[in-house]
């Protein structure tokens, strides 16, 4: 079964503000993103579950126009308090890598 | 007017552009020129200790290039949130690089300040009076945050720029401002509509990174009634419409609606077109108006810190690192208590690189495959004396620290520098991340004309 890091044309985190980090994937055609989208397996419940956050704290958007997928999410740590370890949160996105779409 | 012009030199005065970028832009006569200065990006400590996350080099680099550009064609210079957290030492280094470079190079013009820095007293009656609400993930604010913040920034709408313009300014210097707002001030101020005017800035406020392959370089956008081209200036890149509507996922909770002040930018049935091999229109952005709001960011300190860099090879020590990590902190505790220095006057953190060092509690791989780990061990404190004190203990504790099974009995870590512990800056928190509501657009932002 194909895995996000196979299929993805980007896969990336950055800051949205100090306060959370956003993820988004994305794929390289509508095509593909339709495909991704209707195995509904990219949904808040699974950054829910890779992050330990609750589901109600992942703003969850799907965008068509961009064949993206993209989730922001509450930081641990806000952006360089003492303790972060990623102040552009740039670096956040591996575990989405290995998540498989059965396509 | 018809059609309006923006030209924008890169996504950050002092990130460098490359002039022949900025010759063809020139060319295409914008009717206006600017850069975007700022972001919390870098993280809190720009903010709290009023140093510029460029470089003055870099920066008066971009500058000279584009004071020159901008005189010859008679057209203004518009730059928002100068030198990164966009508070008054920020801004103060850049109008004085701008006043240097128009000594050196016999510029002149008529220079507007806009002031960004916030009264507390100011935000204290705004927090009394009901008008300021918090952003998501954060604190609601009180007196006290307010109080310990060492300076807390507005960022302001377009309007205190088409002010400054309409006073006749040729070159506009502004403390923190939302990204998009010089633009869309010229660009609603030549009576374009707010929606393409706002998503012009969007773009702009990244130079080329719309484009493909993404850089540090020219994005000339034309904005009409109905929607915007975006063209990068540099032959090598292309804005193609996937590019562009990939753009709007950048560092933004959502790509549809973006909240502004005084308005919602909705982008949730934008289309994407390409009008040529290199540019792309887009249109079916929507601006809804809301009641006027700015955002407030301020830092606050939170100490002094040192850290110590180091790194172990041994197989025994990284099969047993947590529990080698607990004797260190334990050891530490004593020690430092030792000589005075209680376990809460001291934060110790120790970041295992090979483990966890980058994911700390998101990291979902509970058992490292390294042959060897890397340590940046860190101590803040209320002083620098103190968190180099207790550094130095943490230090000889990693180094000598014993662990069951240890045959490595002369040293247990790896230390690449003498001196090896490093004092850096003194560290800052965001504390104050939320919104005003207020009345007039332009009163919290306070304009300064000069001939220059």
């Amino acid at each position: 079964m194909p895995r996000i890091r196979d299929i993805a044309k980007a896969c990336k985190s950055k800051n949205a503000g100090p306060f959370e980090v956003t993820i988004d994937v994305v794929f390289d055609t509508r095509e593909m993103y339709e495909k991704v989208r209707a195995t509904k397996v990219l949904c808040p419940a699974l950054f829910a579950r890779l992050y330990k956050v609750s589901a109600e704290d992942v703003l969850f958007t799907e965008y068509p126009a961009g064949y993206a997928f993209k989730a922001t999410l509450p930081r641990l740590v806000s952006s360089g308090d003492v303790g972060d370890t990623d102040v552009y949160g740039a670096q956040q996105h591996a575990p989405l890598l290995e998540v498989e779409i059965p396509l | 007017m018809q059609e309006y012009r923006l030209l924008s030199t890169s996504g950050l005065l002092g990130y460098g552009f490359p002039e022949a970028s900025l010759a063809a832009g020139m060319k295409r006569e914008p009717h206006m020129i600017g850069v975007d200065g700022g972001s919390t990006d870098p993280g809190p400590y720009y903010l709290g200790s009023g140093k510029c996350v460029n470089s003055r080099m870099s920066m008066k680099r971009d500058l000279k290039l584009m004071l020159h550009a901008a005189r010859s064609q008679r057209i203004p210079l518009v730059i928002g949130s100068c030198g990164g957290a966009g508070g008054e030492p920020h801004l103060t280094v850049v109008a004085d690089i701008v006043r240097e470079i128009a000594r050196e190079e016999g510029l002149h013009f008529k220079l507007a300040v806009i002031h960004a820095e916030q009264d507390k007293g100011w935000v204290k009656r705004k927090l009394r009076e009901g008008s300021i609400k918090a952003l998501r993930n954060v604190q609601p604010l009180d007196e006290e945050t307010i109080d310990r913040a060492t300076r807390i920034v507005g960022m302001m709408g377009p309007e205190p720029f088409i002010r400054a313009l309409d006073d006749g300014a040729e070159v506009v210097l502004a403390g923190r401002s939302s990204d998009p707002a010089p633009w869309a001030g010229c660009a609603t101020r030549a009576q374009l509509p707010p929606a393409p005017s706002w998503y012009a800035g969007k773009m702009l406020e990244c130079g080329a990174t719309a484009a493909l392959p993404k850089g540090h370089d020219c994005l000339l956008t034309t904005v009409d009634r109905e929607g915007i081209v975006l063209e990068a200036m540099n032959p090598i890149r292309i804005c193609t419409p996937f590019s562009v509507a990939n753009h709007s996922l950048h560092e933004n909770s959502s790509p549809c609606f973006h909240i502004e002040p005084g308005g919602l930018l909705d982008t949730s049935d934008c289309t994407f077109e390409a009008v040529s091999d290199r540019a792309v229109r887009v249109a079916g952005m929507k601006w809804t108006q809301q009641p006027y709001t700015v955002k407030l960011e301020g830092a606050e300190l939170v100490g002094y810190r040192a850290i110590t860099i180091c790194g172990t090879r041994d197989p025994g020590l990284v099969a047993t690192v947590d529990d080698f990590l607990r004797s260190v902190r334990e050891n530490v505790a004593v020690k430092a208590e030792a000589f005075g220095v209680k376990p809460e006057d001291y934060r110790l953190v120790i970041r295992t690189y090979g483990a966890h060092g980058v994911m700390a509690g998101w990291e979902p791989v509970e058992q490292t495959k390294s042959h060897e780990l890397g340590f940046v061990v860190e101590i803040v404190a209320a002083s620098q004396e103190l968190a180099n004190a207790v550094l130095s203990i943490a230090r000889v504790q990693m180094l000598h620290v014993d662990f069951p099974g240890r045959l490595c009995k002369e040293g247990n870590m790896a230390f690449p520098y003498s001196p090896s512990d490093i004092e850096t800056a003194p560290a800052y928190r965001f504390s104050v991340f939320h919104t005003a509501a207020i009345d007039d657009p332009c009163a919290a932002f306070p304009i300064e004309y000069e001939r220059v």
